[in-house]
């Protein structure tokens, strides 16, 4: 049954490999957010060989952009919950491969092609709640710097210290298993049996 | 001594955004509250601690609920003897600046032409002014409406053939919502607009969304499509963030026109769990009565 788990960065293939969907993680150590901005500059630098200015290598990648405000030269984060994860879809599945990332963080679930990378690299995604950026902000000790600044606020790369972020919710396991996918079948069976006929279709 | 009005339209804007961002309006608080209490999947009980938590922590400490305080929209009513009238698009121009700063707000505005995110939550046509005239009044009403970008993702507004109708908008609404499913953030506010025009239905969903929870709509035709609807989405079982659950909407609101003999136009739009809009009157004497957020006459006094 669901387990809970308490991890730090950097994490090991064996510790994600651990993790089945439903069981509840608190990440301890570096988190990275990247949006889409983030996601399709680092694979166009990835692609021309070229290295990024931070190592996504064993840490976790963090759908978000945050609220932010600058007090005396130094950022800090004031709200920092996750982003719809499925606009990443498109390039999650080469970041993992390319960056070495062990958890994947967001929310609203993820496809397939991020399902078959996690499963083939060893990764995770997992879910906070959405929107829920003042709790999630707690967790968040530290801005340890921030990156391509030029994309805006919400879309740079900001290395953050956590202590144990979470409750997370692993939603695709790294042995092919998609909690959201299940759901949404589910839910399309729900529509069309039981909508629908209410409806008189 | 005249007050100065844009002054204290200005001020009084920038806490109007304080209060939409930070503080949950007390209908959708109590919705979401009693949508806990009546769950029983301990995956969606888990969801609403966290979310029922987070708005706690966000009004305590005045800082915003969502990291997504929204691209920044003004539902404003302009009594036509109100002393300011075109100087209001300025005067809330420069209310989002400031409170961007202030509050903070995370920067929305970005550019189609050149990317680039301007910084302070303005652009072209952004902040985006709705404005009617109120004949006979001197008061000056503004909601502030900062719209998040997960729950506009899967907006719609589409022309049905008026042989469909009623059905038809049915379909499309259970069908949007089931598609969308955790994506939008639920439990959601939904609004749906009928009639008019494409661009009309569309107007007319969102202002369905100013309506707050628990009122049904005047006309007892569109009130019971209302609780139709609601029943409908929840028996897709989405829950919050998509976990499973009795609660996937806290409330259906449906705002209509007339429309052309040939179209039968309907839009739907959404707001997530964070269901922002903090509604102000300013009196022409300079008073300032906060509607939705009570607690704000206190900091402004």
């Amino acid at each position: 049954m669901m387990a809970e788990y308490y991890l730090k960065t950097p994490i090991s293939e064996d510790e994600v490999r651990k993790l089945k969907v439903g069981d509840v993680i608190y990440i301890t150590g570096i988190i990275i957010t990247a949006r889409d901005s983030a996601h399709a500059r680092a694979l166009e630098l990835l692609s021309k060989g070229e290295k990024l200015p931070v190592d996504f290598n064993g840490l976790a990648v963090y759908h978000c952009g945050p609220v932010v405000r600058k007090v005396d030269d130094k950022w800090e984060i004031v709200a920092a919950g996750p982003t719809t994860s499925i606009r990443m879809e498109v390039y999650e599945a080469d970041f993992i491969e390319k960056t070495g990332v062990r958890v994947v963080i967001g929310k609203g679930g993820m496809g397939s092609k991020t399902a078959e990378a996690c499963k083939r690299f060893g990764a995770v995604y997992a879910i906070f709640t959405g929107g829920a950026a003042a709790l999630a902000s707690k967790a968040m000790k530290r801005v340890v710097k921030v990156e391509w600044i030029d994309l805006g606020i919400p879309e740079a790369l900001w290395v953050i210290e956590v202590e144990n972020f979470g409750p997370l919710m692993v939603a695709i396991d790294s042995h092919g298993e998609n909690f959201y996918e299940r759901v949404n079948r589910e839910i399309q069976k729900r529509l069309k049996e039981v909508v629908y006929p209410k409806i008189g279709l | 001594m005249s007050v100065n009005l844009a002054s204290i339209v200005e001020r009084a804007a920038i806490l109007l955004l304080k209060g939409a961002t930070t503080m949950l309006p007390l209908d959708v608080k109590q919705a979401l509250e009693h949508a806990r209490e009546i769950e029983d999947n301990p995956l969606a009980i888990a969801q609403f601690n966290a979310i029922l938590k987070n708005v706690q922590i966000a009004e305590n400490e005045g800082i915003p609920m969502c990291q997504d305080t929204g691209l920044i929209i003004f539902y404003v009513s302009l009594g036509e003897n109100f002393p300011l009238k075109g100087s209001i698009y300025n005067v809330l121009r420069n209310a989002t600046i400031k409170a961007t700063k202030e509050i903070p707000l995370r920067p929305n505005a970005v550019d189609i032409v050149t990317k680039r995110n301007s910084g302070d939550n303005t652009g072209r046509f952004v902040p985006w002014i709705e404005l009617e005239i109120v004949p006979d009044s001197d008061i000056l009403e503004i909601t502030a409406f900062p719209k998040g970008g997960g729950s506009e993702a899967p907006c719609i507004a589409k022309v049905l053939s008026p042989a469909q109708g009623l059905k038809g908008v049915k379909k499309l609404v259970v069908d949007v919502v089931a598609e969308a499913a955790a994506k939008p953030c639920p439990p959601l506010s939904i609004g749906v607009g009928i009639g008019g025009t494409s661009d009309i239905a569309m107007k007319l969903a969102k202002k369905a969304l100013l309506r707050p929870v628990g009122v049904r709509h005047e006309n007892p035709f569109i009130a019971k499509l209302e609780s139709e609807l609601l029943e409908l989405v929840n028996l897709l079982g989405i829950g919050p963030h998509g976990v499973g659950g009795k609660t996937t909407a806290l409330t259906v609101n449906v705002e209509y026109a007339h429309r052309h003999p040939a179209a039968y136009p309907v839009a739907v739009a959404f707001n997530c769990w964070a269901a922002r809009r903090s509604k102000m009157k300013i009196y022409s004497n300079g008073d300032v009565e906060f509607v939705t957020h009570k607690q704000l006459n206190e900091l402004w006094r």
